[in-house]
């Protein structure tokens, strides 16, 4: 059965400059009502790629379609109509600091609509109990923990019930249980609410836990792609490693150096 | 000199053309960030109808800017115009002209120090605040989950911290002043015995609603559009990590402080000269 992608990437490249290419030639295609892994390590070019599909960069080459708008023909009005049937969840929840729980998750309702306060209370409080956190409305950002902090940035990025999410590195950075949680909501909210989820990741276990399919990403390429099963039991060199955290395999424990022997004879001479 | 130039080292021919070429990069740096400065002031005009619209936004905005900023702006227009009580008091008595104390008094204040300490403060206090504020909103990512949202952070974040910096201004340099003249009363009148009918009535004939009070309200509000500018431009380029932000925060205070005094110096040229008579 072909169902029309919710996001097609084709041979996108991108680079900040022309000396740094991040993005040679990615093409993927993200299923509706499925939740993707883009799995890869740090600075592989994952996080640009979100960004790609977020209007936030251009990319330089290929077409990026998503929710059946051309994300690179798009101005910003287009973008930013776009945006409206999107949600993101930061790094680190990016929660307002100067407004109350309540009102960062009520913020895209005000801005936006024009429902009354009454409405925009209750729903505000349906977004914080599907997040557990309905007791904790009037806390300040600051008064919660980091697991806290996550959910809520959740709630608000649910608000307007997205047709897409996008997640990046939602589990950095938080305890086991907390990190479950999160883990357990991205999936739920998920089916429950009809959406479709990119969980840019580079935790294995708890992404190969809820993903659908998952895309493995190296040095701006895709090297891998499939099923977390199949990815267990994958024979690629960079997939078996980066799965099972060996420190021997394509990528590399040294950075990029001149011989040690000539490192140190230099140290020698200018000593 | 060519001879001098063929002499010398090629190192030093070397070490000569690096030097003019950082210099010149310093400068086209410089120049192209004035660019980018001036097109984000034209961002925030086009971008000021949300914050006027929904002005409950800037009226926040002026507590935290304004309101915040009175202790400050009242405790400091009081010691000014005491020191102006006295130091005033000093110089007029040795012509015999100390009844005149009200009018220095309120002209200094109201033409020059109103406007120009006020501005300094409110660069210092306030502009300080809003370019650490913005700076550590983009710092951790709240500027661009805004985005994220498809509200644009420069109407939404940007635009009523500027036009609450513009408001705010010529509010605190009037009461400034105010004050200024409250404390030179307390030392001239209160204090030294100057005659209080001279000091008010001397003070009401000279100080003119146009020439004087008005140009002082023009020049705080330009001042309050340079600092308000500079302090969210700061914020808003800052580097997103702790150096980034410290350094546009002492910036902001840097720049806005000779922004004051420069332009004061102009606006100065321009209202008080050429024959108007004062």
């Amino acid at each position: 059965m072909a169902s029309v992608p919710i996001v097609e990437i084709d041979k996108v490249s991108f680079g900040y400059d022309a000396a740094r290419p991040v993005l040679h030639g990615v093409s993927l295609r993200i299923e509706p009502g499925s939740v993707v892994g883009i799995m890869g390590q740090s600075g592989c070019g994952k996080t640009t790629l979100l960004r790609i599909i977020a209007g936030w960069l251009k990319a330089s080459a290929g077409a990026t379609r998503v929710l059946g708008e051309s994300v690179h023909e798009l101005d910003s009005e287009g973008i930013y109509a776009l945006r409206r049937k999107m949600g993101m969840l930061f790094q680190f929840g990016a929660l307002f600091t100067d407004m109350t729980v309540f009102d960062n998750v009520a913020f895209q309702m005000r801005e936006h609509t024009d429902l009354p306060p009454d409405l925009v209370h209750d729903l505000v409080m349906m977004k914080l109990e599907a997040v557990g956190l309905r007791g904790a409305a009037q806390r300040m950002p600051s008064e919660l923990s980091g697991g806290m902090a996550r959910r809520v940035a959740l709630a608000r990025a649910v608000a307007l019930d997205p047709r897409l999410m996008l997640y990046d590195e939602p589990f950095t950075g938080l305890d086991p249980i907390s990190l479950g949680v999160i883990a357990r909501l991205i999936r739920t909210l998920n089916d429950s609410l009809g959406q479709t989820s990119i969980v840019v990741s580079h935790d294995v276990e708890e992404c190969f836990g809820i993903v659908d399919y998952v895309y493995f990403v190296s040095a701006g390429r895709i090297v891998a792609e499939g099923k977390p099963d199949a990815m267990r039991r994958s024979g690629e060199a960079f997939v078996k490693q980066f799965v099972r955290g060996e420190t021997d395999g394509p990528i590399p424990f040294h950075y990029p150096a001149p011989g040690y022997e000539a490192d140190l004879a230099a140290a020698a001479v200018h000593g | 000199m060519p001879l001098l130039l063929c002499m010398a080292e090629p190192s030093l021919l070397t070490a000569v053309r690096q030097g003019l070429e950082r210099l010149g990069q310093a400068a086209a740096a410089k120049i192209w960030r004035l660019g980018f400065a001036a097109r984000f002031f034209v961002a925030i005009l086009l971008n000021s109808g949300t914050a006027l619209r929904r002005f409950r936004l800037i009226i926040r905005e002026i507590y935290f800017a304004g309101v915040q900023s009175l202790v400050i702006i009242l405790v400091s227009g009081l010691f000014v115009g005491m020191v102006l009580g006295l130091q005033g008091y000093d110089t007029l008595q040795r012509y015999g002209s100390s009844e005149a104390l009200g009018v220095l008094v309120a002209l200094s204040l109201v033409r020059e120090l109103g406007p120009v300490i006020a501005g300094l403060l409110f660069a210092s206090r306030a502009g300080s605040a809003i370019t650490a504020e913005i700076g550590l909103m983009k710092a951790t990512e709240q500027i661009a989950a805004m985005e994220m949202m498809a509200v644009d952070p420069i109407a939404r974040v940007v635009a009523p911290r500027f036009w609450a910096g513009v408001i705010s201004m010529p509010l605190l340099a009037a009461l400034f002043s105010a004050m200024g003249i409250f404390g030179g009363y307390l030392v001239g009148v209160q204090l030294i015995g100057v005659d209080e009918g001279s000091f008010w009535s001397q003070m009401q004939s000279s100080v003119d609603v146009r020439e004087d009070i008005l140009n002082g309200v023009i020049k705080s509000l330009v001042f309050g559009v340079a600092v308000s500018w500079i302090a969210v431009f700061e914020g808003y380029d800052a580097p997103p990590t702790a150096e980034g932000v410290s350094g546009a925060t002492t910036r902001t205070v840097v720049t806005s402080s000779l922004a004051i005094l420069a332009l004061d110096f102009v606006l100065t040229a321009l209202m008080f000269t050429g024959g108007n008579g004062k």
